[in-house]
């Protein structure tokens, strides 16, 4: 009840402490406000964990589920589409992968779609999925893929492996006593050749003497060429007697084919007779034939001569 | 004959460990029976039901204020600093989940509990405490236990109990979800194509195990705010030594401290 003394204190209660007016009222609407803020909290966690969404599930099979935890996200072009629901080990010894996708992303996935799995130096694996023909058919619930791994980690001890023989390489190849070493060295007395005398011929060879021989050698070749020019190019030279025998020859090969016209003018004469004496026995042969008929006809003549009397002889031969 | 030889030091240090012991023994059973009575029905009969609504009433609405504001305050500078760091070295799709863990997570229970605890007009007013007949009182090496009659049990001790721990998850969820909401306008904004990013990172740091793991801790935190000082008022001779500090605040400390170091084990071992 209100004190209607406003300049007076209210009375202290039995406890010794100023009542509240309504008190159980507005504990019950504290008790009821905290108890909603709980509920809505809870239901919006249950709300981002997915539990409301209808989901359709998707098996990924990989050979190894490192770095793979559940509730981590299946990723589509940078969006999440999915959720890592359990992990378990097949009967094969692969890793699956069970993962919800809700029903209304779903249609980002195909039967081409690709799924590949990455570790980086830094952060978390991710799972992804492309999509490359979004014509395709869409992917059926429960289906299986097999996840494409790219593991950055796995790669370092391939690379420091392949490091430290680079650098055990590089190396022998820079010691004192390395194939290089001696190369340059080499290159280093064959440049110091090269530029002192004779140069490269010296380089060449192997040694001065050598080279002056050469140049010896070229200085006589030279000799022997001017005189060889002389020879054969100068005056009355190899050349000259050449060039009248080539005249000659120009001249005789022409009274050759001269010679071969009239030959071919015999040759076609020949050919004329030949075929005349083709006629020719052609006609032989004709009359070969009527000569044989009239011999043939004298010879029965002559057989019916004999036939006939006083010719006539007995033929017929007695046995004894 | 009067033996005036000193206690050695291995005699001290079995008497303290005896008498820590039996202290932590005490304040299990009066824990133990505070929460059998207030789950019991009859603690709450309509005569009851006035004291127990004050208790709440005034230990929530006159902390819940200035603890959201003060929490506001700091989560807001908190995840300024870590969303801009963040960002600094690219790793910016981290920083929210990292504030929803640090802040919501960790921090505002603890804030919420430490703060109930230091109020002293709820703990270690002298007026809250129960009263001088229901205290232990010394008996030799040991000290005697006067138990506190049933209806003192449930008129006296339980509503502050209950107010107690119920002001610290009211502090807890409040102060929660006022982080959430201004981790989300300090990254987005008040745009809401944000929200279903952030509702999944919501959803990736609460799963199941963190979930139930929050809320144990929080109820844990609120039960030992709510106890461990009752306890303490009760062992008269703690009172009379110790003349700088509350009765059971170091105790009250240790337990807050195991509570969240079990929590960060389970969590992330």
């Amino acid at each position: 009840m209100p004190n209607p003394d406003k300049s007076q204190p209210e009375p202290l209660n039995e406890s010794g402490v100023h009542p509240i007016e309504h008190i159980e009222r507005k504990a019950a609407l504290l008790l009821v406000a905290v108890a909603s803020l709980v509920l809505a909290f809870l239901v919006y966690v249950m709300f981002a964990r997915g539990v409301f969404e209808s989901t359709q599930q998707l098996v990924l099979l990989s050979d190894d589920s490192e770095g793979v935890m559940v509730g981590m996200d299946l990723t589509f072009s940078g969006f999440p589409i999915g959720r890592v629901r359990r992990i378990e080990l097949a009967a094969d010894g692969k890793a699956r992968m069970v993962i919800d996708v809700p029903r209304k992303d779903a249609h980002w996935l195909r039967t081409s779609s690709i799924f590949t799995m990455e570790r980086g130096m830094v952060g978390d694996t991710r799972i992804r999925a492309f999509s490359g023909i979004l014509t395709d058919p869409p992917l059926p619930e429960n289906s299986e893929r097999a996840v494409l791994r790219g593991d950055t980690n796995a790669e370092i001890p391939r690379i420091v492996a392949s490091t430290r023989a680079l650098l055990e390489n590089l190396e022998t190849m820079t010691g004192s006593e390395s194939s290089i070493n001696a190369s340059l060295n080499n290159l280093r007395v064959a440049t110091e050749k090269l530029n002192g005398r004779y140069g490269f011929l010296s380089f060449a060879l192997g040694s001065e003497d050598k080279a002056k021989k050469i140049i010896t050698l070229l200085d006589q070749t030279n000799t022997l060429l001017l005189k060889t020019d002389q020879r054969i190019y100068g005056a009355n030279g190899v050349m000259d007697g050449t060039q009248a025998s080539v005249a000659q020859l120009t001249a005789l090969l022409a009274e050759a084919r001269a010679s071969l016209l009239k030959i071919d003018g015999v040759l076609a004469e020949a050919q004329v007779v030949a075929t005349n004496a083709r006629m020719a026995s052609t006609d032989l042969g004709a009359l070969r034939a009527e000569v044989e008929s009239s011999l043939r006809k004298v010879g029965q003549l002559v057989n019916e001569v004999n036939r006939k009397w006083p010719f006539a002889r007995d033929v017929e031969l007695t046995l004894p | 004959m009067i033996n005036t030889r000193r206690p050695s030091l291995i005699d001290a240090w079995v008497l303290a460990i005896n008498r820590g012991l039996t202290n932590s023994w005490r304040m299990v059973h009066l824990g133990a029976l505070l929460m059998v009575a207030s789950l019991s029905p009859s603690t709450y009969p309509k005569s009851n039901r006035s004291t127990i609504c004050r208790h709440i009433y005034s230990s929530t609405v006159s902390a819940l204020p200035w603890f959201t504001a003060m929490t506001a305050l700091i989560s807001l500078v908190l995840i300024r600093v870590v969303v801009v760091t963040a960002q600094s070295y690219g790793l910016s799709q981290y920083a929210l989940e990292m504030v929803v863990r640090v802040l919501v997570l960790e921090l505002i229970p603890l804030s919420a509990a430490m703060f109930i605890a230091l109020r002293g007009n709820v703990v270690f007013d002298e007026a809250s405490s129960p009263p001088i007949s229901h205290r232990l009182q010394p008996s030799g090496l040991g000290l005697k236990v006067v138990k506190p009659g049933h209806s003192e049990l449930q008129c006296e001790w339980v509503p502050r109990v209950l107010a107690s721990t119920f002001a610290v998850m009211a502090l807890a969820t409040v102060s929660s979800l006022m982080a959430l909401v201004l981790a989300y306008l300090s990254v987005h904004g008040f745009s809401p194509w944000g929200l279903p990013g952030y509702t999944r990172t919501v959803g990736h740091v609460f799963d199941l195990a963190v979930t139930l793991g929050f809320c144990l801790k929080t109820l844990f935190f609120s039960l030992a705010v709510a106890i461990v000082p009752l306890a303490a008022n009760l062992e008269v001779r703690d009172r009379m030594t110790t003349k700088t500090l509350q009765p059971g605040v170091v105790r009250l400390f240790l337990v807050l401290l195991c509570i969240e170091a079990a929590s960060l084990s389970v969590k992330y071992i």
